[in-house]
């Protein structure tokens, strides 16, 4: 013991020979981990995943099985080839991600190898050709959603008419046309009127065929019980699954905001210009993908624009983009080709949104 | 004396100073050996001016220097010069040419050590004269030379004066422990320092998580009624001790990119510097020993020590309980900025505020780091102080691209560290960014030598061709004389 102060009991030094190690600064993190995001995204992703199940049957959990067995084979096969060690890559969670985004994105019906050709397609050609996890100029999971889409249209837009519609029988059956689904049988011998397009496609077939907004919202069978027919219900559970990631602050409110504003704002004024045929904001906000991509695809960091000003502009890309797409384009919802789009365009917009410096001119 | 909303970003990180904060200054005897590197911290060094076998007091000027980012380097003790040699030191580059005395027990004092009458009566170019003279440098971690900064500041006509007091860094107390023992010291120190830079105000900044400093350096300003000089207290937030982030946060301005404090009206030193000025003025001491925070788990007993600069290491610790558990670093500074040393036999320099002894309690998070590659996700970017983007400079360092990491500001990164801090991928930011800027440096002096030996052999190219063609004229003419012999009387037609 060592009286401090006390110059008669302080020691002199002490020849110890003790070497240290000399690593550089700084010697303490916060210990922040990426699977540590990856996993807090999937967690917030189980309310939209409820409302899913819940609503169009158990299709989701089969096509998230398919989809993340064949993401994991995906990135293990594409590391081995590529000469890398596939353990931590595996563990990242990063694929699992790419996995639950595009089995939300696709129809709960889909045959289970369309899923898995989707999904090793999005591993493969969206994310190690590149050079694997924060390389990928593209979304991974919409670069499967779009190959799926544009090579099996009538498929990639045949969803289950959900429970929320009247004309709906039981949620037991629902999983019965699931499960046939999955495996590919022929749908329309057994489940014909039982299966149909999103609301957001029922929509643009009846205002192509001069049906006016109010009538077409006013069919339970394409409305439901809040909207949008089944979709309604799994954006708000999107969106309470995005406000807890924004809380976490996994996801800052920079893309998010932008995408909703981007989407949001244009059709405020289309729909007050002319409310017979343009969707609402509110129709737009809680159809379709929106909630998804606001929040969790558009979010994805590795090909998104860096900065806050960047991403500001980036999100609002998309939502401008989708929404043109949904107003004018072939396909009913513009999310997956929106943020493809704009991945496009993230080198420029990062080049031109550069922050200002600490002590340099604006 | 409201806390004000500061820089850019930044983040409140755990502090670790009640370690050493609770117990009392420790006032270390002369140590039997000191040994005093020549560079004190700053990368430059100053040059001998004793030999081996000369005996020195305590005072004795043993290095002078004539660069104005090197400091004159003192006896601490009274003894003899038993070796000149390049030995490691807690310097860039871990080897300094070290000055070591061995102690004679006597506390024999040199003759230049003198009381200054009075301060005030010397004029502010002689006052910095004297400050270069007595080695004083920055104690607040980069020991620089307090006269170079002083001049810069009267020669750009700065305007305020800015004491460092903020201490921003986990686990260093020194300066706390100073502000609270010897406010009225740091408040003499901050008028002569104001005087010898000619700024019209000081300002002392103080991190609000120290309530005891700022009573006590309230109350010392109270003593003094000088309405030029006040207090700020600053919200405790890393990094507000930086130079450029204090600044801004006190006095409301920047730094230009690449220019100096003084370029913004500003000078900034360190409250210990201060109090340094104060012993100098007070008793004529030079720059002979410095308040130090011994702490980190691997120490028995965590304590401020005072203690004689060129003090090795294990002298410090010795007086600190000794070692206890594992250490596994060495630590000159904080756990974010501190140079991590091979040994404990380095001397303590007047840049090293805090001897941090880690085991893995106190640096785990970073032994079992595992790197991923970077996911953009920008936590970095959300942190930096200085408004960098680290997720892009990190591209442009690996791929070395030098006209980018020039215009995303490669150069003016602090090296705080709080990138790697937040970082979830786990990548050594800070260290690659080091590299980078080392690298950028490199290829400069390479293309400035290349550009030179261009000229160079232009220039002798050029000189040839023009001896050529004078040495082809003289031939020709020569020849054609030879040739012509008449030539000369043209107009004789016979």
């Amino acid at each position: 013991m060592i009286a401090h102060g006390d110059p008669a009991t302080i020691p002199q030094a002490t020849r110890t020979d003790m070497r240290f190690d000399t690593s550089p600064a700084p010697h303490v993190i916060a210990g922040y981990t990426v699977p540590r995001v990856m996993f807090q995204v999937l967690f917030a992703l189980v309310p939209a995943g409820i409302a899913h199940v819940a609503l169009f049957g158990p299709g989701l959990l089969l096509q998230l099985s398919v989809a993340c067995v064949t993401a994991l084979l995906a990135e293990a096969a594409a590391l081995r080839w590529r000469d890398r060690d596939a353990a931590p890559a595996l563990k990242d969670g990063s694929v699992l991600v790419t996995a639950f985004l595009l089995a939300f994105s696709i129809p709960p019906l889909l045959p289970w190898w369309l899923g898995a050709l989707g999904t090793a397609l999005a591993v493969l050609l969206g994310k190690h050709v590149f050079g694997g996890l924060g390389q990928n100029p593209f979304n991974p999971a919409m670069v499967g959603y779009a190959i799926l889409l544009v090579s099996f249209p009538a498929e990639m837009t045949r969803w289950p008419v959900p429970m929320d519609v009247e004309s709906t029988r039981t949620w037991s059956e629902l999983a019965r046309m699931s499960i046939a689904g999955f495996y590919g049988a022929d749908l329309t011998a057994r489940w014909d009127g039982y299966t149909g397009a999103t609301a957001l496609d029922s929509i643009r077939n009846g205002l192509d065929l001069r049906y006016t907004l109010p009538e077409l919202l006013g069919r339970d069978d394409i409305a439901g019980t809040l909207g949008a027919r089944g979709f309604a219900w799994i954006n708000l559970a999107a969106l309470a699954g995005g406000l807890y990631l924004m809380l976490r602050r996994i996801v800052r409110w920079h893309i998010p905001v932008a995408v909703l504003g981007g989407l949001l704002v244009p059709s405020f004024i289309a729909h007050g210009l002319d409310s017979g045929i343009a969707l609402g904001p509110a129709l737009q906000a809680f159809s379709g993908a929106t909630m998804l991509a606001a929040f969790f695809i558009a979010t994805d960091p590795v090909s998104a624009a860096t900065s806050d000003r960047g991403r500001l502009w980036y999100g609002a890309g998309i939502g401008l983009i989708a929404w043109i797409i949904r107003t004018w384009g072939g396909y009913p919802d513009g999310f997956a080709f929106a943020v493809l789009l704009m991945n496009l365009a993230v080198p420029f917009i990062d080049r031109y949104t550069v922050p200002r410096i600490y002590g340099r001119q604006p | 004396m409201a806390a004000r909303s500061t820089f850019h970003a930044g983040l409140a990180l755990d502090a670790h100073k009640q370690q050493a904060c609770g117990t009392p200054i420790v006032e270390l005897p002369p140590p039997t050996q000191v040994v005093l590197a020549l560079d004190q911290g700053t990368g430059y060094s100053a040059e001998p001016v004793v030999t081996v076998g000369e005996a020195v007091a305590v005072g004795t000027l043993v290095a002078r220097t004539d660069h104005p980012s090197a400091s004159a380097v003192h006896a601490p003790l009274a003894g003899i010069v038993v070796a000149i040699e390049t030995r490691e030191a807690a310097v860039q580059g871990g080897r300094s040419v070290c000055i070591v005395i061995d102690g004679d027990g006597s506390d024999r004092i040199d003759d230049s050590v003198r009381p200054v009458a009075d301060p005030a009566a010397l004029s502010p170019e002689e006052l910095v004269q004297r400050l270069r003279d007595a080695g004083i440098a920055g104690l607040g971690g980069a020991g620089f030379p307090t006269a170079t900064k002083l001049a810069s500041a009267r020669n750009l006509g700065a305007h305020t004066l800015v004491l460092n007091g903020a201490e921003c860094e986990p686990w260093i107390c020194c300066d706390d422990a100073l502000m609270r023992s010897a406010a009225d010291d740091i408040v003499l120190g901050a008028l002569i320092l104001r005087r010898a830079a000619g700024t019209v105000r000081c300002v002392i900044a103080i991190e609000d998580d120290k309530p005891a400093a700022i009573a006590a350096v309230t109350r010392a300003i109270e003593r003094l009624r000088d309405d030029a000089l006040t207090l700020a207290v600053v919200p405790a937030v890393y990094p507000q001790g930086a130079e450029r982030q204090l600044i801004t946060a006190v006095a409301g301005v920047e730094v230009p990119s690449g220019g100096l404090p003084a370029d913004a009206g500003v000078v900034c030193q360190n409250v210990a510097t201060a109090a340094a000025v104060a012993r100098w003025a007070t008793r004529g001491e030079p720059m002979l020993s410095r308040l130090v925070t011994v702490t980190g788990s691997g120490v028995a007993h965590p304590c401020n020590v005072r203690a004689p600069i060129g003090t090795p290491l294990a002298a410090l610790i010795a007086a600190s309980g000794g070692y206890r558990g594992k250490p596994l670093r060495l630590i000159a500074g904080g756990s974010m900025t501190g140079r991590a040393l091979p040994s404990d036999e380095v001397g303590l320099t007047k840049a090293m505020n805090c001897v941090l002894v880690a085991t893995r309690d106190d640096i785990g998070s970073r032994l079992g780091a595992v790197e991923l590659p970077c996911i953009r996700c920008g936590d970095c970017a959300d942190a930096c102080p200085v408004g960098l983007l680290p997720q892009q400079l990190l591209r442009a360092a690996l791929a070395d691209a030098h006209d980018t990491l020039r215009q995303l500001g490669v150069r003016d990164c602090i090296d705080c560290g709080l990138c790697d801090y937040v970082c979830p991928s786990q990548i050594p930011l800070a260290h690659r960014f080091r590299d980078a800027r080392r690298r950028l440096h490199e290829a400069e002096a390479m293309a400035r030598k290349a550009a030179d030996a261009r000229e160079r052999h232009d220039l002798r190219k050029r000189r040839l061709q023009a001896a050529a063609t004078a040495e082809q004229q003289t031939f020709e003419s020569v020849r054609d004389r030879a040739r012509r012999p008449g030539d000369d009387s043209t107009g004789d037609t016979n």
